[in-house]
């Protein structure tokens, strides 16, 4: 927020003292800022203000006389004179309770709510003492679901609307509404559709009595049992901010903390419920090594069995001892902490001398570029009145709180938001241009939205459209940023580079809002875990920084991770360190990771649960997860914030950093860490980018973060070239969904059950080309492979294409899929 | 003159006075086009055009007509309140007449339509309206189907839609139907209404719709009888319609008479002239109380209105007088009960009615209204208890704060305490229940004494905080 | 989803095109709805969802706030009593607990024949003609327990009861649905033109021409 000039503010007379207000702020937020809480059940910060519970009514004097009126509905006016303990004013309160009371059920013993419960404290504290109601209280059957998750108690309802406004005016989802009329009034769903929403989770924390609760969390603890810790969401690389609360050790809950800059107090559900996952029983509790079917460990066994610490980490050491720096490579390392990720960078390159280090799994974007671009913050993505590019994924199904952000800015801030995508988002009935790009083409539409000559485009949009949408993009006064991602894995990184360098030269006072989803893989470019970077945005060329540091820095810039993969299944790499990876799952071909697991020497996998990737690992290490360790974590923004351990990890799992350390000191180097501070400590000593933002600088605006700036030179690839498609293919497009068959989901037995299934959408006039019904299950033949998948039609898919949800049950679309290809082209078959 | 029952207009009776809005009621054609043509139709619709439009509102504004949906606030006055330089405008007619005690809004359109129309014309052209959205009450289906059929008429004659009398004045006129809610009635829940949402009221400040009506546009909402007054108006001048009714209160209005009256009926009488004595036993109006009975008590202006006594038989039939003497003509809604009546029984049917109608967004009508309900109910059952009283008065206090208005009473040394009430809802409904429970506790508390028949107390814990008591 | 029949579509359309927001037809669609099917099923609030714009939560919540939508299959003559203050004073209880013997169903109730679904409701808007009852909203006034059987008696026997009504109403009495015998058309080359607000940027024609600086 802007610093204000003493006479922007407004003076006000509240309970006999003045107070300053800030312009146009609402009486109800002046004085609890200011110290005086005004009671509210209705009123939220982040949504619409309605003023229908009147709990919040007090005395206000506008100049016509004191009159009893709703603080949240006024904004303060120069000379406002309010008084919140007057007789009137406390009577009123005494009624508005008593009234919201008298058809509430005595439900306080047996509700999740109870001692976190607004409506207990505002009665405690602004009530009468007993009600005077003996009549019979209105009742509803209790509870009823309104999806998977969330549960309804139409008898605690207060009816302060605060769930449909958040459903209608945050999460555009509008599938809960008021019913009925009167007394009889209720919050419910329409018959068999119920509220599926991403997004349901902050209807259960906003709500301030127990009507919508958590099914993850019904019954398990009180909240004077929890104890809690602000933390930072590492799922997604939006990096919302949490609070993480436990008990007797054990993670119950995950809660959204407002983070002005970031979330706003929103989480998206995977994001909130997947503290299950790390709860997990599946949690792997040991190191395994490879062994007989008794647990006798043998280096030629079939099996992995559990394994003491020393003994692993020695085979684990002893592999890289052997291995040449330049056949030792390391993949993965988005799932850590900044901390980790340094000390995995300072052994993978400092002390082995390898420069085979990249983090994203070859469904990213080159770090360097991402790098050398100007970043935008979300703050300025958002701006009202400014203008945005989507060329990337859909943010509601891969980045669930900047899904909601963009949207405020979009639907009520005058936003304007231009869509360069391969199909239909969550956003594309607020864009004012959706532009349906194919595969491969997105550098040709950039071009053509700015003059160039038009394609031979068969992507059914209108030349029109391109060109207004050139025009507006050009005449834009306000920011203009573009997101930046991979929308499809059918498509390489080459064609998005493109498209996103051309976007550069045309509006060069553009920012870009990287898009890429996985957990802190954006601190581990910061951290230099990719292929020619090293620490704190610098490249190898860098050294000298490192000089007293680190033992080395590699001179040659090494492979990228698919780089690494093919060298693998070439037999080229004897040590292939995963850290967090799940090659199998993740690799946009099956095909090249499973020859590069069965190609490399010692497979060393340090993760969480033991995926089908970890299960072909020689060496398996378990790290603690993101509530058991402590740290920072770097968001899409670069905006670095805090993890917080609260909780034990399971068995003898370790931080990552602290495995790092091990493996380093069988290999005769002390890599200096005791600690996640004293890795931070080294960093902001050789990171000039770090230098500024000491530990204690982090926890002091924890809640909000620092954002760190700085980047490289711009180094611009060749162009890819895109083949033409062959008029039988169909041009595939394969997305994420919010929900599929990933560990993490996997693992939440409350999300574990919503992947959406596998179904390949064509556009009608496509379906009628290849004589296909709605609903047939068809063959789709790709590169490398071949699924099954029933055919839904869908009018928002370009002809010529098909798309594809990946990881969903039943159908591994990656291993159809050919990394080394710029595009994608299937056949369908019918069978 | 005679005075007689119209017996098509059901329930409207010809009391011989002046007609500016029922003239046409004796012709059992007189919703016809035809009829209307040749009883002066639309010209007052061709002498607004003659005019500039604003012209129209200094003439409407001049005759100080009042709203005649129950609030009474001046039309001229409210039109004036759209902002410069915001567009589009729009025109609501509010037909949801759902006020017990009246239905003079149905017989207009029912009997009259195309006077509606003229009317609706004339504001739109007077304060540039773009669209007229012509809200009709759900349950009236004669006359939406009045309504309807005239609408295709004037259209096709040329009076509405594009060009009318080749001029370049041009609006559409909707028919819209409610659906079934008294609260629609309220202006902005009719906007929400007729948006397609819940019918439920929003906050005023700041959604005065004048400001921020339909679709966040400024926007006129005026009842049905207000606007069949402009044809009049606009035809005849301002000074003409002065010289009917009273100085603050000029011309006539539509009164139902319903209850314990020889001859109920709807009445259009001169403001202010008229007292209810006149209207309650007049020869030409209801000819006194039925079946030799005496009058017990009546409500002057609908379910929302504190109720008269005997001693107020001589207030005039005007606002100004009716509102000085601590209550409300509303909409012309008078219901005369005699001394048959069991005053708590009354109490409870209108209270229930609120009870009923209450949309459910702001928690003190939502829970008061139905809470005030059941306890009357418990009263009348035979369950009442002796602190049930003092908490029936403290339930409408926190719904409405403060002294409520009253009625003068000489005897019992009472000064009016004048409309409106506080609240702590966000629209009247609320505070609406409370006047009935106010009325007949203040005047008949022996009889709900009598009714109750338990000896315990429900605890009040707090005394009830209010300036002068109830 | 389809709902509407094809003439019934149509009509849809025709009704949507009359308002600046497709929204705001939500209820007179859900009027047409129950014309067609005599009660408003779930899947005319699905289609109705889809033509205006909307979610079928929010067509439910708004249909369900209304009176006269129905949920559930109702008899072909809805009667509603009105018990309301000026009813009740001249006997409108008296008459409804005369009509619950005569048609054999408490109120709220449906007759098992089918033919009558009796309801007692707020005031219908005919106070001084009280007691008064509707028949699928058409008026019967003063009325009296005899006057009731006879109106109930014209309907079993497929007589038109209307003339009873003595509201200058006439004709068939339409089953329970239809409202209004008689629609509004507008034809296209007498329609003045709708304007969604936002595409609205000036004071339209006759005033633009006439600004005297007045609002």
């Amino acid at each position: 927020m802007s610093p204000l000039e003493v006479g922007d503010q407004v003076s006000i007379v509240v309970d006999g003292e003045t107070v300053l207000a800030n312009p146009g702020e609402l009486l109800i937020d002046a004085c609890e800022r200011t110290g005086t809480y005004i009671p509210r059940f209705c009123h939220h910060t982040r949504m619409r203000p309605v003023g229908m519970c009147r709990m919040c009514i007090v005395d206000v004097d506008t100049g016509r006389g004191a009159a009893l009126q709703p603080s949240c509905m006024l904004a303060c006016t120069p000379g406002m004179v309010v008084e919140t303990e007057s007789d009137r004013t406390r009577k009123a309160q005494d009624g508005v309770l008593e009234f919201l009371l008298i058809n509430h059920p005595l439900d306080c013993p047996v509700c999740d709510k109870g001692g976190e419960c607004p409506l207990q404290d505002q009665t405690m504290a602004f009530g009468p003492g007993e009600s005077r109601f003996v009549e019979e209280k209105r009742h509803f059957e209790k509870p009823i679901k309104v999806n998977d998750n969330v549960n309804l108690d139409r008898e605690r309802c207060i009816l302060c609307d605060r769930c449909t406004r958040f459903a209608d005016e945050v999460a555009g989802d509008k599938l809960i509404h008021f019913m009925a009329r009167g007394s009889q009034t209720q919050i419910n769903t329409f018959p068999d559709l119920p509220f599926s929403s991403y997004f349901s989770g902050n209807t259960v924390q906003v709500c301030p009595v127990g009507a919508l609760t958590a099914l993850p969390y019904r019954f398990k603890a009180r909240p004077w049992d929890l104890e809690e810790v602000e933390s930072t969401s590492t799922l997604d690389s939006v990096g919302s901010r949490i609070s993480v609360q436990s008990s007797r050790d054990r993670v119950l809950r995950f809660q959204g903390v407002d983070a002005d800059a970031v979330n706003w107090g929103w989480l998206s559900d995977k994001e909130r419920f997947v503290f299950e996952a790390y709860d997990h029983e599946d949690r792997m509790a040991t190191p395994l090594l490879k062994g007989d079917a008794l647990g006798n460990r043998t280096p030629d066994g079939s099996e992995l069995v559990a394994a003491p610490w020393n003994e692993a980490l020695d085979v684990a050491a002893e592999a890289l001892r052997a291995a040449p720096a330049d056949r030792i490579a390391v993949v993965g390392g988005a799932r850590l902490t900044n901390e980790a990720q340094y000390a995995w960078a300072k052994l993978a390159k400092g002390v082995l001398g390898t420069d085979h280090v990249d983090s994203q799994l070859g469904d990213g974007l080159p770090a360097d570029l991402l790098l050398a671009l100007p970043r935008a913050t979300i703050d300025e993505a958002c701006t009202p009145g400014g203008t945005i590019v989507l060329l990337g994924p859909d943010p509601k199904e891969e980045l669930g709180a900047l899904y909601l952000r963009l949207r405020h800015a979009v639907v009520h801030d005058g936003a304007t938001l231009i869509e360069l995508t391969q199909c239909r988002t969550g956003l594309t009935e607020d864009a004012t241009h959706s532009l349906r790009v194919q595969p491969g083409e997105a550098a040709e539409v950039v071009s053509a939205m700015f003059g160039g000559a038009p394609s031979a485009g068969s992507s059914g949009r209108s030349v029109g459209d391109v060109t207004a949408a050139g025009e507006l993009l050009a005449a834009a006064t306000g920011p203009v940023t573009v997101l930046l991602g991979r929308s499809s894995l059918a498509e390489a990184a080459g064609p998005v580079v493109d498209a996103a360098l051309a976007l550069h030269d045309h509006l060069p006072d553009a920012r870009f809002l990287s898009l890429l989803r996985r957990g802190n893989v954006h601190g581990a470019m910061d951290m230099g875990l990719a292929p020619g970077l090293l620490p704190g945005r610098a490249t190898l060329a860098d050294a000298d920084r490192f000089v007293d540091v680190w033992p080395g820095v590699p001179d040659v810039v090494g492979r990228d991770t698919l780089a690494t993969l093919e060298a693998a299944s070439n037999g080229e790499v004897d040590v292939l360190v995963l850290l967090g990876a799940d090659l199998l799952a993740d690799v946009p071909d099956g095909d090249l990771a499973r020859r590069a697991l069965n190609g490399a020497g010692t497979v060393i996998a340090i993760d969480l649960f033991a995926t089908e990737t970890v299960a072909s690992a020689d060496v398996v290490l378990p790290a603690a997860g993101p509530t058991e360790v402590d740290g920072t974590f770097t968001n899409l923004e670069g905006r670095v914030s805090q993890v917080t351990r609260k909780v034990t990890s399971p068995g003898t799992s370790r931080p990552d950093w602290m495995i790092a350390v091990d493996l380093a000191d069988r290999l005769g180097v002390d890599l200096g860490f005791m600690s996640a501070a004293d890795i931070w400590a080294e960093l902001t000593a050789v990171s000039a980018v770090h230098a500024g933002f000491s530990t204690e600088a982090i926890a002091a605006d924890s809640t909000e973060g620092v954002v760190v700036t700085g980047g490289l030179a711009l180094v611009r690839p060749e162009p890819t070239a895109i083949p033409a498609r062959q008029p039988s293919a169909l041009r595939l497009i394969a997305t994420r969904s919010m929900y599929d068959t990933g560990v993490m989901v996997a693992h939440s037995p409350s999300l574990a059950g919503l992947a959406p299934g596998a179904r390949a959408a064509l556009e009608p006039t496509e379906m009628r080309r290849h004589g296909v019904a709605d609903g047939e299950v068809v063959d789709l033949v790709g590169p490398k492979g071949t699924v099954q998948v029933p055919v839904v039609a869908d009018a928002g898919v370009a002809a010529g294409t098909v798309h594809l949800l990946v990881n969903q049950p039943g159908v591994d679309v990656v291993a159809m899929l050919d990394a080394g290809a710029p595009v994608t082209d299937v056949k369908l078959v019918r069978r | 003159m005679g005075s007689s029952y119209v017996t098509h207009a059901a329930g409207y009776v010809d009391n011989g006075g002046p007609k500016l809005v029922t003239s046409r009621f004796g012709y059992e054609d007189s919703h016809t086009l035809a009829r209307f043509e040749a009883t002066g139709g639309y010209v007052g619709l061709k002498a607004a055009m003659a005019k500039r439009p604003a012209e129209v509102h200094s003439q409407v504004r001049e005759a100080t007509l009042l709203g005649r949906g129950g609030a009474g606030f001046p039309a001229g006055v409210k039109w004036g309140f759209c902002p410069e330089g915001v567009w589009p405008r729009y025109l609501v007619v509010n037909g949801d007449e759902s006020e017990p005690g009246t239905y003079k809004d149905r017989l207009l359109m029912e009997r009259d339509p195309h006077q509606l129309i003229e009317g609706c014309l004339i504001a739109c052209y007077a304060l540039g309206l773009s669209q007229c959205f012509l809200y009709v009450r759900g349950e009236m289906a004669l006359a939406q189907e009045r309504i309807a059929t005239a609408l295709n008429e004037a259209y096709a004659a040329g009076y509405v839609g594009r060009e009318i009398l080749d001029s370049d004045f041009s609006v559409d006129i909707v028919l819209h139907w409610g659906a079934g809610a008294y609260i629609v009635g309220e202006e902005t829940a009719l906007i929400e209404s007729l948006e397609g949402n819940r019918g439920m009221p929003r906050l005023k400040p700041p959604y005065f719709p004048a400001a921020i009506g339909l679709y966040g546009k400024p926007t006129i909402v005026n009842n049905v009888e207000t606007l069949a007054n402009l044809p009049w108006i606009l035809e005849h001048g301002a000074a003409a319609y002065r010289r009917y009714g009273s100085e603050s209160s000029p011309g006539t209005r539509m009164f139902a008479v319903s209850g314990h009256v020889n001859r109920p009926g709807v009445y259009e009488v001169e403001q202010g002239v008229t007292t209810f004595r006149d209207l309650f036993y007049g020869e030409e109006f209801c000819q006194g109380i039925r079946g030799g009975h005496e009058l017990k008590m009546f409500i002057p202006g609908g379910g929302s209105a504190p109720w008269f006594f005997e001693e107020h038989l001589d207030v005039a039939l005007e606002a100004a007088d009716v509102g000085a003497a601590g209550s409300m003509l509303g909409s012309g809604a008078i219901i005369v009960m005699d001394d048959s009546t069991d005053a708590v029984k009354a109490c409870h049917r209108l209270v229930r009615f609120f009870a009923r109608e209450s949309c459910g967004k702001c928690s003190p009508c939502r829970e008061g209204t139905g809470w005030e309900e059941k306890i009357l109910q418990r009263i009348l059952d035979g369950h009442g208890r002796p602190s049930d009283i003092d908490l029936l008065l403290d339930v409408g206090d926190n719904i409405s704060p403060g002294p409520y208005p009253v009625a003068a009473h000489a005897t019992e040394g009472l000064d009016a305490v004048p409309f409106p009430p506080r609240q702590t809802t966000i629209c009247p409904l609320g505070p609406s229940s409370v006047a009935p429970i106010v009325s007949t506790i203040r005047r008949f508390r022996h009889e709900f004494e009598a009714k109750i028949t338990r000896g315990d107390t429900i605890p009040v814990s707090a005394a009830p905080v209010t300036a002068g008591g109830n | 989803m389809t709902f509407f029949d094809t003439d019934n579509e149509r009509l849809a359309h025709e009704v949507i095109d009359r308002y600046p927001r497709a929204r705001s037809a939500a209820i007179p669609l859900l009027h047409l709805a129950q014309e067609q099917e005599g009660w408003v099923t779930p899947a005319a609030m699905v289609q109705i969802a889809e033509l205006i714009g909307s979610t079928p939560a929010e067509v439910l919540g708004t249909a369900s706030f209304y009176e006269m939508f129905k949920f559930h299959p109702v008899g072909r003559y809805v009667v509603n009593v009105c018990t309301n203050i000026s009813c009740q004073l001249l006997g409108g209880e008296e008459l409804l607990e005369h009509a619950e013997t005569s048609l054999g169903v408490r109120a709220g109730g449906t007759s098992d024949d089918g033919l009558f679904t009796l309801e007692d409701v707020e005031c219908v808007a005919a106070c001084t003609e009280a007691p008064c009852f509707t028949v699928n909203y058409r008026y019967f006034h003063r009325a009296t327990t005899g006057s009731f059987d006879e109106v109930v008696a014209d309907i079993r026997a497929g007589r038109s009861p209307m003339q009873r009504g003595d509201a200058g109403d006439d004709g068939d009495l339409p089953e329970h649905g239809t409202l209004g015998r008689v629609r509004q058309h507008i034809s296209d080359d007498r329609r003045a033109g709708v304007e969604a607000p936002e595409n609205v940027t000036g004071a339209p024609l006759w005033l633009a021409a006439d600004r005297n600086g007045e609002g």
